[in-house]
């Protein structure tokens, strides 16, 4: 790799200070600094030995984490749209459908998302942030493959504008910028991100539909089901395309339904969340809090059960919807989560408990789990506030002693 | 006979280099320096001598203005040969070239007995006339103490956990005398002394003080730091004073006061990892360090560091050791050959405290590490929580403090406990920061604020 090393240094007066490329700094300080350590030493007083880990290590990790959800959400997209339209289909082909929807997607986002922080970067001469690096890679995962590329486009622009850049970049963001992208889509279209569009493929020119197929998610059947029966069984009847109880409780864990593309999953979002906890990258503490609170809010539920949704079993809402994906994903984000251990316990559990409130008594808005954590990374300042507000008045009262 | 307290946070990092437990004597260097920098919270130092001036070991140098009855002396008798200045003529080094045959300004000598009746003014006076004085550190701001002050109680920690530190118990062997003639002149201050000792192998020398309350501390660094200890045991709040004393400053007090000579030698670890032989050296305060790497490191892009790496200072292959310094370490610099996608790739010769490096870092937890200064990432702002938690054993919250020193916010930096913390305390946080931002300076910048504004 001397060669490529060469190659840099030679290049690299053309973008410092009084070189041609003065103000692309930073984009040629990024491709730099992926390919090859800097240089940098530290200063002469204070440590002079440095940790190996750095924030594109970090950021690596999270996507490290997706893939398993990545991959299953590519196979996935394949067999929803085979099983749908009633071909018969070998694992390959499933897999190569699925890949041909979702690449594209993968790729807008991470094109779209490092055009705009490259921009922001040269425009105001700041390095370029590796929070993209997730925000790309987290999009895709939680939209469904039938979106339009455009629309993936305009998302993250909007995400990495709004999301971050107008608060002064990735580490003084309020929200969570994949969610914001996700947010966006669904309250600016609508109908390209609910109702009828979880499985690829099934609209258009002499496309027939199997027998039986309705598209409605888990979430909505939920929703639909009449007074006086179980959510659980109606859940269960579903079958269609020759696949028997496509949303059985085994199936809900294992993925194999349609949805988003990497959110379908718990099996791969758990594997992708062992990574997470085992180096330490997101914090264990939000993901538990947020599967316990919506367990114990679901008991709840169960406890007063005056329709089926409230009467769902607490275990089902671990497995359905976007709840496990947000939980280990979207909850755990440094920045925009709570800063302090007790913080944490407390944001983690709200984010569950609310998330199964707005599901069960919402109506008009099936999944709830988005809504929770973007509402909650408001108020994640206010429980730090409390949390360290209450370490400062101990500090007072031990000084009056 | 002493408490214990089990710390469960911190860090130890593991560095080759570890010095031998023998005292390896080379060459006697002829250049000594007093460095005014070393000296926190020295505001305007004012010389006394200028070049040419001879001088005796414990001959005033210079004072700083703010207290001039505070001298800071000479540790050896010699010509001033150069006077160092920096960026606006600031004072950096007062150079000495020792006599062969050191001659020794005199003090009152006193023995043990005696120091009990010795009147706590006249103490001081001698303390501050003969150099030592310096070696009482003032908490809160971590700054040398003011003679007129009385502090609720004085801390001294017998251990050292940083990096390759040097073991008190092997550096201070035969010192006790001294040591104990300190502890002698510090209770004419507060009559609460608190020495904090190592619970896993408590130091011989040290656990025979007396006159002194014992707490013993468990754990990784940085429970050798006595700011940690302090917090332990009475943490510091607004408006307390505590004084803290190294193990060198005690034993430099008390050998001042039993010999009536100025005599500021010390037992110090040359180590790191670029040593050829790692091992301990009986020095006089502020040698130049030429002598101790000569020869003795390998060859490459060195850095030599006067103390340890998380709190050491970089200095010149010829330069000179920090007054408070108690070991010298020589490792790589780290801006050779650039490693190729170096910060994804998995690795076992990497450090991390983060798991995300170090995942499998269990399996061998005695391994030493090579590591050189590269920052290994760029500067960021702070992304994630909960890290400086884990390693800081303080209930304090560090990334929230940093935060209201950054925004200039007193008060806040008041309620979240700044009072408690100096330098050394956070280094570790400093250390794990993958935002690679400069703690230790922001700490600093916060101290300075509070208490000159």
């Amino acid at each position: 790799m001397k060669f490529l090393r060469e190659k840099l240094d030679e290049i690299k007066p053309n973008f410092s200070k009084g070189g041609k490329f003065e103000k692309f700094h930073p984009a040629f300080e990024a491709i730099d600094t992926i390919l090859y350590v800097p240089k940098e030493v530290t200063s002469a007083k204070g440590v002079q030995v440095k940790d190996a880990v750095d924030l594109k290590r970090l950021m690596m990790t999270v996507v490290i984490a997706l893939i398993p959800c990545l991959l299953f959400g590519m196979w996935n997209v394949g067999f929803q749209h085979y099983l749908a339209i009633g071909e018969t289909s070998t694992f390959i082909d499933q897999f190569l459908y699925g890949a041909m929807k979702v690449l594209p997607i993968v790729i807008v986002a991470y094109a779209v998302g490092g055009l705009v922080e490259g921009t922001f970067s040269v425009l105001r001469n700041h390095p370029i942030a590796e929070g993209f690096l997730v925000t790309g890679m987290l999009v895709p995962l939680c939209i469904p493959a039938s979106i339009p590329l455009w629309q993936v486009a305009l998302a993250m622009v909007f995400a990495i504008v709004l999301g971050i850049e107008v608060f002064g970049g990735v580490g003084t963001n309020v929200l969570n910028v994949a969610l914001t992208a996700r947010a966006f889509l669904y309250f600016a279209y609508p109908t390209d991100i609910s109702g009828d569009v979880w499985t690829a493929g099934i609209h258009g020119e002499g496309i027939k539909l199997v027998e039986g197929y309705t598209g409605a998610t888990p979430l909505a059947i939920a929703h639909s089901t009449p007074a006086g029966e179980s959510v659980a069984n109606a859940l269960s009847a579903v079958s269609y395309g020759g696949f028997d109880h496509i949303f059985s409780l085994k199936n809900l864990f294992m993925g194999v339904i349609p949805g988003s593309i990497g959110e379908t999953s718990t099996l791969a979002i758990l594997i992708g969340a062992a990574i997470l906890i085992v180096t330490g990258v997101a914090s264990w503490r939000i993901i538990v809090g947020v599967f316990g609170g919506a367990w114990l809010t679901g008991l709840l539920l169960n406890a007063f059960a005056v329709n089926p949704f409230m009467g769902l079993p607490a275990h089902y809402h671990l497995v359905m919807g976007g709840l496990a994906f947000g939980a280990v994903f979207m909850a755990t984000d440094p920045v925009t989560a709570a800063h302090t251990t007790k913080g944490k316990w407390i944001y983690g559990i709200l984010i569950g408990a609310m998330t199964v409130i707005i599901r069960v008594f919402n109506p008009a808005y099936p999944e709830g789990i988005m809504l929770a954590i973007l509402l909650m990374n408001v108020f994640a300042p206010l429980i730090d506030h409390y949390v360290v507000e209450a370490n400062k008045t101990k500090r007072l009262k031990r000084a009056t002693v | 006979m002493s408490n214990t307290k089990k710390l469960k946070k911190g860090f130890d990092i593991r560095l080759v280099g570890q010095a031998d437990k023998q005292i390896t004597s080379f060459a006697k260097s002829s250049v000594f320096a007093l460095k005014p920098s070393d000296f926190i919270g020295i505001q305007r130092p004012k010389l006394k001598v200028k070049v040419g001036d001879t001088v005796k070991a414990g001959s005033p140098v210079l004072f700083d203005k703010m207290t001039p009855e505070v001298l800071y002396t000479s540790p050896v008798s010699g010509e001033v040969v150069e006077i160092v200045r920096g960026a606006k003529r600031r004072l950096l080094e007062v150079r000495i070239l020792a006599d062969k045959e050191l001659e020794y300004e005199t003090f009152n000598q006193f023995n043990i007995a005696d120091l009990s009746n010795v009147s706590a003014e006249q103490i001081t006076e001698q303390l501050c006339a003969s150099g030592v004085w310096p070696q009482i550190i003032q908490r809160p701001y971590g700054v040398v103490a003011n003679p007129k002050d009385k502090p609720k109680a004085i801390f001294i920690s017998s251990f050292d956990t940083h990096p390759l530190a040097p073991d008190t118990d092997f550096a201070f062997q035969g010192e006790e005398q001294h040591l104990q003639a300190g502890i002698e002149a510090l209770s004419k201050f507060t009559n609460q002394i608190h020495v904090g000792l190592n619970a896993k192998s408590p130091s011989k020398v040290f656990s025979g003080l007396k006159g002194v309350t014992f707490t013993s501390y468990e754990g990784q660094h940085p429970a050798g730091n006595v700011g940690i200890q302090i917090h332990h045991t009475t943490p510091i709040n607004k408006g307390d004073l505590y004084w803290t004393v190294s193990p060198a400053g005690l034993a430099d007090i008390g050998r001042m006061l039993l010999s009536g000579k100025y005599d500021p030698q010390r037992v110090i670890a040359v180590t790191g990892s670029e040593v050829k032989k790692p091992t301990y050296t009986k020095v006089h305060a502020g040698t130049s360090i030429k002598s101790l790497v000569e020869g003795n490191v390998n060859s490459g892009h060195l850095r030599y560091i006067s103390g340890n790496v998380l709190t050491g200072e970089k200095i010149a292959a010829d330069g000179f050791l920090g007054y408070y310094h108690n070991q010298v370490t020589v490792i790589p610099e780290g801006d050779g050959e650039q490693e190729f996608l170096g910060w994804i790739t998995p690795q076992a010769e990497r450090l991390s405290f983060s798991k995300a490096f170090g995942l499998l870092s269990f399996l061998n937890p005695k391994k030493e590490y090579r590591l050189d200064t590269n920052t290994r990432g760029e500067k960021r702002r702070f992304v994630v929580s909960g890290e400086f938690e884990k390693v800081l054993p303080m209930d304090i919250y560090p990334v929230h403090l940093f935060k209201a020193i950054l925004a200039e916010d007193y008060e806040n930096m008041e309620a979240l406990g700044i009072y408690e913390l100096v330098e050394e305390d956070v280094a570790l946080c400093e250390f794990i920061d993958v935002s690679k931002n400069d703690i230790q300076s922001i700490l600093r910048k916060g101290l300075d604020l509070l208490q000159y504004s």
